[in-house]
């Protein structure tokens, strides 16, 4: 900080035009203002830069219908207000109660206007500091030995005004929209501009460029007026449902599909677009056609003389000629503004909306630049929530705890508990987390063993990609093992093929519950941390390598894991056999037993009984105990314990000897075994 | 199990006269053709022949004679020839003449004829051999056709002699046979008796007996001391052959427990040799006696299934016997022994008896099998006793009118409400804290109408925030919430009399600033303050003057800590002085008054800090012959010193109480805790004797324990009365290590109760082509050779059962892309899908 200051006032001097701030966030948006909630709590010195003059920019124009996907689950029956954050995709994480979304819209699928009024609010009632009308048009960086990461970041807005800091927080989402280039494109309209009024469809035939939300958006809005909607795109539809992706076709928006399947003329084709091209014929009416028709053609002989498909194939499926051709084919992250310095590489394959980064969210090539939010996605595309509110604004925390660490020396948040609290820690934690669940196999929490496992620290949230590299990230020590708790969706329950509702899909019992299907807890078992290696060698399809253990809490219908033997006893047990102890709760009155005839005690005695915590329990649970046979009651039966004799040969005397003598416990052998 | 036959057939074969073994020569040797003249004069006395009569052709007797020859050879091995007499024609002497004679056959010892056989009794060998050894060893093998007979017979064995009792459905027969060849073997060892009554089994077998197949049961008479009981009695469970009758015999005439000195695995008993197991019970010096009694016991119930061993593993220095009670070594060659550790006689029982249990315990000790979910179905069973309790309990709607439910919005006004809150803050999915609820029901039942307090309870599954809030990271946490000052976490037993009394306690500020001498006496009566005066706690007082500002200090955090649990006051006024006196001390200075003020000691305050001050009042509110209860035990406890504990089945008597009692304070510096146990107040010390003796000594009972070092266990003897002189000599002689413990209590550390679902494995077992294993030489080369491709790779994870119902069901997603219409004629190849 002090270093933070010597050049501040270093700058104020020599470089007058020169702003300095350890933090430079760019993008107002839901991302940007999380960051900047985090650094304001940690009174970190920070900025954000917004282009427009109020944030979520993007939201003031998308989605163009206006219809947010996220929901608003407003009631749960529950109280707890971690746990309802699981259903409430679109707050941000605050400590002020009214930044809660469900205070501001009361539609499941909220209107984008309150999602622009909800972040205005976020980032005055919590006064964080966002500068506005400040396009970042250029960043560069300016090395220095003495910054943190060994250069500056240097950022040019478009009055070229410079700032400078010490870590870059791209917060920018993906807002430059997708284009193909076709022969005839020219005649396509954009997603971003095309009319929202149904009304000018009315009565024409349409054709729509690609198959995300977008484009099912834009057709859900005109179904009722075209004379029919064709939907084109390389790949086949996704279904959210089928994918667990929240990203991938949501039903709300599916009405095409009814109208497809249900033979209303409306329907779905599959290519790639790069093949395609359009011809606009006199009347204005537009043809699909294919580029490899065009390069045969003689295309200055005239629109008509240009073969298409259908002179050849009759039957060519999109024959008919449209009115209209909608691109909606999403939008991909804004590379241009980074100086080739910072490599700023797109993603590979599906990724390539995305710039490249890290499990921890550092840019791959460039020290100190870490991408939140939408631009994040590459993490988990296509699998976790990394890519929206109800997913970043958690791992936007996780690079803040990270940033802390790194650059602050303050260690990865965590509390430690006596080992008795093993099973309670890990029951709370995956029944009310949020950040578990929206983040299923992406954030994970962390149990550190203490030295002869008698306490554990607990560390919330931690980016399972980066396992690892855990004692240097968060500053906390491994020593003894530790366990990994995710949730994880069965195996091979998801996917676009998948049929998802199949006939006995759910597991009920807990020892087929490695089987499950639905989102639910999976506790890893190391006894040492991961190595790096261990970590790239990983399982296909799975966050972390092979564990020593593993142990998966059975799927629960209500999301609710916390019945006594489905859930908790299993889980007990798995713990009890990964650290070798007895994690049973015993009443004081055991506790007294064990003290007086064992010479070591199990942890609950120990941890409580002994420090004078006993648990007396009352008579009725006592008298339970004694029903269930666990606890026995010696004021009752006679020492010698003897049974009904039973139905032995012999005669009765000398069965009752026998029995005197066969139901001692051979407990004196056992005690004294060790002499 | 046949190889292992061979064996002992093979070495026992030689101690048979039996001929079964013998190779048949031919029959014609054995067979002696004798005339009538050359048989009579060759006839030596004291020996047994079989012979018949025959003139050259009688073609009727020809089956017959076959048979008579074919049972010569096993006949000559029990001294018996058979022979064939040749009557001349014309011979019409007894024998010969008689048309009748010839049909049958006449077994001699020497000229004396002994019985003459119909030839259909002679219907094969085994008829043959049974009925002529029956008629010889008419002494040896008594039948009987009554109860009566029986009883009378075995009535006048007991005490000498063993009896084998044989039911054979008819005489003659393959069974008939190896009973008598048995008898003829062991006829003077033991006394045969033999019936063909189905009544006699009836009556002497207590389930439905199956009549029509023979049955043998060894009578142990010889042991029998009581005469009005019958014989112990081991049946024989194989069929009736001589080899399992000898077989069954041998094993009856082997020590019932062998003691055992030497490596086990070095040990060979007729057990072993006879393809049964060996039972080991590990004994040591001081449980020799009861030990010896459990493997006679043991030994009762598997004979003739197993031989028991008495092993001392005191003078065999293995290892492994540390952690087990029980060794099966079984005859197979090659198999180590299995050391095991079982609760009761009857697992051992089991453990022989049930050969697919030992089975299972075999892989259960090795831990190498498949878990079999069958095997291992107890681990669904609930086996916390907390847990279980709550569980059982939840249906009970509990009584929690009078605590206040407090909420993220009302907790902070809530505090603000009442001079004192209690909050406790639970889980209602957690079983201790749902237990911790149930107690402060009563203790709301308790303090009901008591001013100033308010009982709440906060609910951390509702409302996680105020329990981060208040830093709550344990359920159940109670803290008592005063308007204005800093909340106080209560720290003592989760108990209705404990926490009552802690949270009246909590009422008066701790110390309690005393303004004039009458209230600090009044204090000391337990008048004052009023809040308190209708409890009975042990009262402190610190007198302060005013220059002992420092002592005063450590003496009011002190009361800080001790908040709750003790009743402080303190006094330093300027008059302190009077009050000084008045006990005979100088300040600063500490009073006590002990159950309701009867008298008053007194201490000089020399210590400064809190801590120490803390220390020294814990200790002095400690009793000097204090009754052990659940409930104080830990105070005690942390003395870490040995316990001299009298047990006694309600309170202790005056004689005892009094010798204890000079006992503990005869030395001011102990090196024990002498206390007592009241069995009808803590029932639960039935427990403690339980582990400790086989018997339950006779009470009062007077036990030396240390349970922080060794935790060795001694009995002070019942001869001696309980008397300070007789207990300190005793003690003299356990330091010098002349008394033998009693028992030592288990260093075993607490494993888990039961295995965990191996979930890791059954992922294995049904994936086996899942990478998950990585050998190190995979780990290795692995950075050469990048992983597959995850999606090449995900229908590995396809469980079976999903895959096969997926494909009949068929993929309607996949249908639906089979169906749908191409945009472009050829497909590009090669290239992935993507979403633009």
């Amino acid at each position: 900080l002090g270093l933070a200051l010597y050049t501040g006032s270093l700058c104020v001097l020599s470089c007058a035009a020169l702003v300095y701030h350890d933090y430079c966030i760019v993008g107002a948006g839901p991302s940007g203002l999380q960051a900047a909630y985090f650094l304001q709590r940690a009174n970190r010195d920070y900025v954000v830069f917004e282009r427009s003059h109020a944030p979520g920019s993007f939201f003031a124009l998308y989605p163009r219908h206006r219809k947010l996907i996220s929901i608003n689950k407003r009631y749960t029956g529950k109280s707890n207000s971690e746990f309802n954050l699981r259903h409430d995709w679109n707050s941000l994480l605050s400590h002020d109660r009214r930044l809660l979304f469900r205070h501001y819209s009361r539609d499941f699928y909220p209107n984008a206007d309150e999602m622009v009024r909800y972040l205005e609010d976020f980032a005055s009632l919590l006064k964080l500091r966002v500068q506005y009308n400040t396009a970042i048009i250029h960043v560069t960086l300016e090395r220095d030995e003495q910054a943190w990461n060994g250069h500056y970041f240097i950022l040019t807005d478009q009055d070229r005004q410079t700032y400078k800091c010490s870590c870059l927080l791209v917060a920018t989402g993906t807002w430059v929209p997708n284009v193909v280039n076709f022969p005839g494109s020219e005649y396509v309209e954009g997603y971003e501009t095309v009319s929202t009024n149904p009304e000018d469809f009315a009565g024409q035939t349409v054709l729509i460029l690609g198959r995300g939300n977008s484009a099912f958006e834009t057709a859900e809005n005109i179904l009722g007026v075209t004379n029919f909607i064709h939907m084109v795109s390389r790949s086949r539809v996704r279904l959210s449902w089928a994918t667990h992706y929240v990203g991938d076709l949501r039903a709300v928006n599916n009405g095409l599909l009814d109208t497809y399947q249900l033979k209303s003329l409306d329907g779905l084709l599959e290519g790639d677009l790069e093949d395609l091209a359009i011809i606009k014929d006199k009347k204005g009416k537009l043809h699909i056609t294919l580029q490899f028709y065009l390069e045969n053609s003689n295309i200055s002989a005239g629109v008509d003389a240009i073969t298409l498909p259908q002179d050849e194939l009759d039957n060519f499926a999109p024959r008919a000629p449209y009115d209209r051709v909608i691109r909606c084919l999403g939008w991909k992250f804004d590379f241009s503004i980074y100086n080739r310095s910072l490599k700023m590489m797109p993603g590979k394959g599906d990724k390539k909306k995305y710039p490249q980064i890290k499990p921890s969210y550092e840019s791959t090539n460039t020290q100190g630049l870490f991408v939140l939010g939408t631009a994040s996605h590459s993490i988990d595309f296509r699998k976790s929530a990394g890519g929206f509110i109800h997913g970043f604004r958690y791992t936007t925390r996780a690079v803040h705890r990270l940033l802390e660490k790194r650059h602050h020396g303050v260690p990865w948040p965590s509390t430690i508990y006596p080992v008795t609290q093993l099973t309670n820690s890990i029951i709370k934690r995956v029944n009310e987390a949020s950040g578990l669940y929206q983040m299923f196999s992406v954030l994970a929490d962390i149990i550190l063993l203490r030295e002869n496992a008698t306490a554990f620290e607990y560390l919330e949230e931690y980016p399972v990609g980066i396992l690892a590299e855990l004692e240097m990230q968060t500053g906390r020590k491994a020593p003894s093992g530790l366990f990994v708790i995710t949730m994880e969706y069965g195996k091979n329950f998801s996917g676009a093929d998948k049929d998802v509702f199949y006939y006995n899909r759910a597991v009920g019992e807990a020892q087929h519950a490695w089987q499950s299907n639905f989102l639910h807890p999976v506790i890893y078992f190391y006894k040492h941390l991961p190595t790096e290696n261990e970590m790239k060698l990983r399982p296909p399809d799975w966050p972390l390598p092979r564990p020593d253990a593993i142990h998966h809490i059975v799927e629960d219908f209500l999301t609710d894991w916390t019945a006594p033997n489905a859930h908790i006893l299993p889980l007990r047990r798995f713990l009890e056999n990964c650290l070798s102890t007895d994690l049973r709760n015993f009443f004081a009155e055991s506790c007294f037993l064990f003290a007086f005839t064992r010479q070591k005690l199990p942890p609950f005695c120990w941890q409580g009984y002994m420090r004078m915590q006993g648990l007396e329990g009352s008579e009725g649970l006592r008298r339970h105990a004694v029903e269930a046979g666990l606890l026995q009651d010696y004021s009752i039966t006679d020492f010698l314990g003897d049974r009904p004799p039973d139905s032995h040969k012999g005669s009765q005397d000398q069965l009752l000897r026998d029995h005197v003598i066969s139901v001692r416990p051979l407990q004196h052998l056992v005690n004294a075994k060790d002499e | 199990m046949s190889a292992q036959k061979d064996r002992w057939v093979s070495s026992f074969s030689f101690l048979l006269f039996c001929a079964s073994a013998i190779p048949t020569h031919g029959s014609g040797r054995v067979l002696q053709e004798l005339s009538p003249q050359r048989y009579f004069s060759a006839l030596q006395a004291g020996r047994a022949s079989l012979a018949y009569f025959s003139h050259n052709v009688s073609p009727g007797a020809q089956p017959f004679l076959e048979q008579i020859e074919n049972s010569a050879e096993a006949l000559q091995d029990y001294g018996i020839s058979v022979v064939k007499v040749n009557c001349p024609k014309e011979d019409v002497s007894r024998y010969c003449g008689k048309e009748n004679a010839l049909r049958k056959a006449y077994l001699f010892r020497g000229n004396m004829l002994i019985r003459e056989f119909p030839t259909d009794a002679l219907f094969d060998v085994d008829s043959i051999v049974a009925n002529v050894l029956f008629a010889l060893l008419f002494n040896e093998v008594k039948y009987v056709e009554t109860l009566a007979d029986l009883q009378n017979i075995e009535n006048t064995l007991k005490g000498k002699l063993n009896m084998v009792f044989a039911y054979v459905p008819a005489t003659g027969t393959a069974e008939h046979r190896a009973v008598m060849e048995a008898a003829f073997v062991y006829g003077t060892v033991h006394q045969f008796v033999l019936t063909t009554e189905a009544m006699l089994l009836k009556e002497s077998s207590s389930d439905e007996p199956d009549v029509s197949s023979a049955w043998l049961v060894f009578c142990h008479c010889q042991r029998a001391t009581d005469l009005a009981q019958p014989c112990r009695r081991t049946a024989m469970e194989q069929a009736l052959t001589m080899l399992n009758i000898h077989r069954h015999l041998k094993l009856m005439g082997a020590p019932l427990v062998t003691e055992v000195v030497e490596d086990p695995e070095k040990v060979s008993t007729v057990h072993l040799q006879l393809g049964l197991p060996l039972v080991f019970i590990l004994s040591q010096k001081e449980t020799y006696e009861a030990d010896r009694r459990t493997a006679e016991f043991v030994a009762w119930q598997l004979l003739g299934k197993a031989g028991v061993a008495l092993l001392s593993r005191d003078l065999v220095g293995l290892n492994v016997l540390r952690r087990s009670n029980i060794a099966l070594k079984t005859p197979d060659e090659g198999v180590p022994i299995k050391y095991l550790l079982l609760e009761d006689t009857d697992e051992v029982i089991t453990l022989v008896e049930d050969k697919n249990k030992v089975k299972q315990i075999q892989e259960d000790e090795e831990e190498e099998d498949d878990e079999d979910e069958k095997e291992n179905n107890n681990q669904d069973i609930q086996d916390d006793e907390v847990v279980e309790a709550v569980s059982r309990d939840k249906k009970r709607e509990l009584p929690l009118e009078q605590i206040r439910v407090l909420t993220e919005e009302t907790f902070h006004s809530a505090l603000l409400e009442t001079a004192r809150t209690v909050v406790l803050f639970y889980a209602s999915w957690e079983a201790v804290s749902m237990a911790v609820l149930r107690t402060y029901t009563e203790v709301a039942d308790h303090l009901a109408g008591t001013q100033g307090i308010l009982l709440s309870r906060v609910n951390c599954w509702d409302w996680p925030g105020i329990c981060a809030e208040e830093n709550v990271t344990q359920f159940p946490t109670i803290r008592i919430y005063k308007k204005g000052e800093r909340s106080v976490t209560y720290d003592g037993m989760w108990g209705t009399k404990e926490l009552t009394s802690f949270i009246v306690l909590s009422r008066v500020s701790c110390p309690l600033k005393l303004a004039t001498i009458d209230e600090a006496e009044g204090y000391l009566r337990g008048e004052f303050p009023s809040e308190l005066s209708s409890y009975h706690y042990t009262l402190l007082l610190g007198v302060f003057s005013t220059a002992t500002s420092e002592a005063r200090e450590a003496f009011e955090e002190a009361g800080n800590i001790l908040s709750g649990h003790v009743t402080m006051g303190m006094y330093f006024e300027d008059d302190a002085l009077a009050l000084s006196r008045k006990y005979a001390v100088s300040p600063p200075a500490l009073l006590l008054a002990r159950g309701g003020g009867q008298s008053v000691e007194s201490i000089a305050l020399s210590k400064q800090s809190a801590q120490d001050m803390v220390q020294m009042i814990r200790y002095e509110l400690l009793d000097i012959f204090p009754e052990i209860t659940v409930q104080n035990l830990p105070h005690y406890l942390q003395l870490r010193k040995p316990f001299l504990i009298l047990f006694s089945d309600g309170d202790i008597g005056q004689m005892e109480s009094k010798e204890m009692l000079k006992l503990a304070k005869g030395r001011p510096q102990q090196a024990f805790v002498a206390c007592w146990l009241n069995l009808k107040k803590t029932p639960v010390g039935r427990g403690i004797l339980k582990a400790y003796f086989a018997t339950m000594p006779s009470l009062p009972v007077l036990i030396w324990v240390n349970l922080h070092a060794g935790g060795q266990v001694f009995k002070f003897p019942s001869e001696q009365s309980i008397a300070e002189m007789n207990i300190l000599s005793w003690l003299e002689k356990l330091k010098a290590g002349l008394e033998i413990p009693s028992s030592t209590l288990s260093e075993e550390d607490w494993k888990p109760p039961l295995p965990a679902y191996d979930f890791l494995q059954m992922m294995e077992t049904a994936m086996p082509e899942l990478p998950l294993h990585m050998s190190h030489h995979h780990r290795d080369t692995l950075e050469q050779h990048p992983p597959e491709s995850p999606e090449g790779d995900t229908a590995t994870w396809d469980k079976p059962s999903q895959e096969t119902k997926a494909e009949k069901m068929g993929s309607p997603g996949r249908d639906l892309r089979g169906t749908a219409p191409r945009l472009a004629a050829r497909e590009k190849q090669g290239k992935r899908h993507s979403e633009l």
